[in-house]
């Protein structure tokens, strides 16, 4: 890939045209902005080609897969572009590990988490915090491989698993299971605003509250409490459109997530607040 | 309109279509990507989940 001569006001950059990928083109479209879809499968990049060619160029990146995501990203970057979000938001929201000790560093609520690199430091972990915990894999998304660790037969049996698998699984994080309704909050946050925020339900016999799992979505209300809190962890983070996961613990909100290319269909559905033209907004401010 | 590989059923093609897109059998449930051909759009079978997909 090049860059082109006759610039476009800015790119996006997809490896699947989905629901959300889709809607901001035509959002484009509807304000007569000129803009460039990059299929990430379909092309190469040279990647030492002159950075004059996408020199102060506006990317948004949209992969759905996260090393597509990730690598496109450093690639764009390196050459100059301006990628939203940032190769440094993508690291530090793509791991849930850097993203706890980010969020930390800066004082966000958060659930209680600890690591271990070792089977049996991880056993020993677990025994001395005890149950319940959560285990998640550092890297992944749409709720794969995070288990409830209710007792110890239980995690010895999650993480021997783990042992058979790829080295990033033996990297053993786990989380405090929050006490909370059966539900959390997707806040959708744009540049320096929270446009909408949704309560996500468990689907039927589920505790986790990903959409991808059947869950269910009804809008939310964005109260000063939780804007304040997503704007803190999206600065944190350093990251302009992002979706941010909240719990509402027994002492108040918690962010246990921070999403770097986030969903926003069922935001858009149950919110009704045009978030595609939004983003089209930031994006074309980001040229002025 | 084209037909399902998978089941022949047929399947209609939006009006917005766009290139990549995917769209999906509305029998068998089989999804297919979108390609732009002379005659409009054919479809290839759609890229499965990957492991790394997610927000």
């Amino acid at each position: 890939m090049k860059g082109n001569t006759n610039k476009p006001s800015f790119f996006i950059l997809y490896d699947q045209l989905r629901w959300e990928e889709k809607s901001l083109i035509e959002a484009a479209q509807k304000k007569d902005i000129k803009l460039e879809v990059i299929n990430c499968r379909e092309n190469s990049i040279e990647l030492d080609q002159d950075k004059s060619n996408y020199r102060d160029d506006v990317i948004l990146q949209r992969c759905v897969s996260y090393y597509n995501n990730l690598h496109s990203t450093a690639a764009f970057e390196g050459l100059g572009a301006q990628v939203i979000n940032s190769l440094h938001t993508a690291i530090m929201c793509g791991n849930k590990l850097f993203t706890h000790m980010e969020l930390s560093k800066s004082d966000i609520a958060i659930p209680k988490a600890f690591c271990a690199f070792s089977n049996q430091s991880a056993m020993s972990i677990l025994n001395k915090n005890g149950y319940p915990k959560v285990i998640k894999p550092v890297v992944g998304s749409w709720g794969r491989m995070i288990a409830l660790l209710k007792d110890k037969e239980a995690a010895e049996a999650v993480i021997e698993d783990r042992e058979h698998m790829y080295p990033l699984y033996h990297v053993f994080y786990f989380e405090e299971f929050v006490k909370r309704p059966p539900r959390d909050i997707r806040s959708i946050v744009v540049g320096d605003r929270v446009v909408a925020a949704i309560y996500r339900y468990s689907g039927d016999n589920e505790w986790k509250t990903n959409m991808a799992l059947g869950g269910k979505a009804e809008a939310c209300k964005v109260t000063s409490e939780m804007e304040e809190l997503c704007l803190k962890a999206a600065k944190t983070m350093k990251g302009e459109i992002l979706g941010v996961d909240l719990m509402e613990s027994e002492n108040g909100l918690l962010v246990h997530e921070v999403n770097n290319t986030t969903e926003f269909k069922n935001t858009v559905r149950v919110t009704g607040v045009d978030i595609p033209s939004l983003i089209i907004e930031h994006l074309t401010n980001h040229n002025k | 309109m084209i037909k399902c590989t998978e089941c022949d059923a047929e399947i209609k093609i939006p009006d917005d279509a766009m290139e990549n897109e995917i769209v999906t059998c509305p029998d068998c449930g089989a999804s297919y990507e979108l390609i732009k051909s002379s005659n409009g759009f054919t479809i290839r079978p759609a890229q499965s989940v990957g492991e790394d997909w997610g927000e």
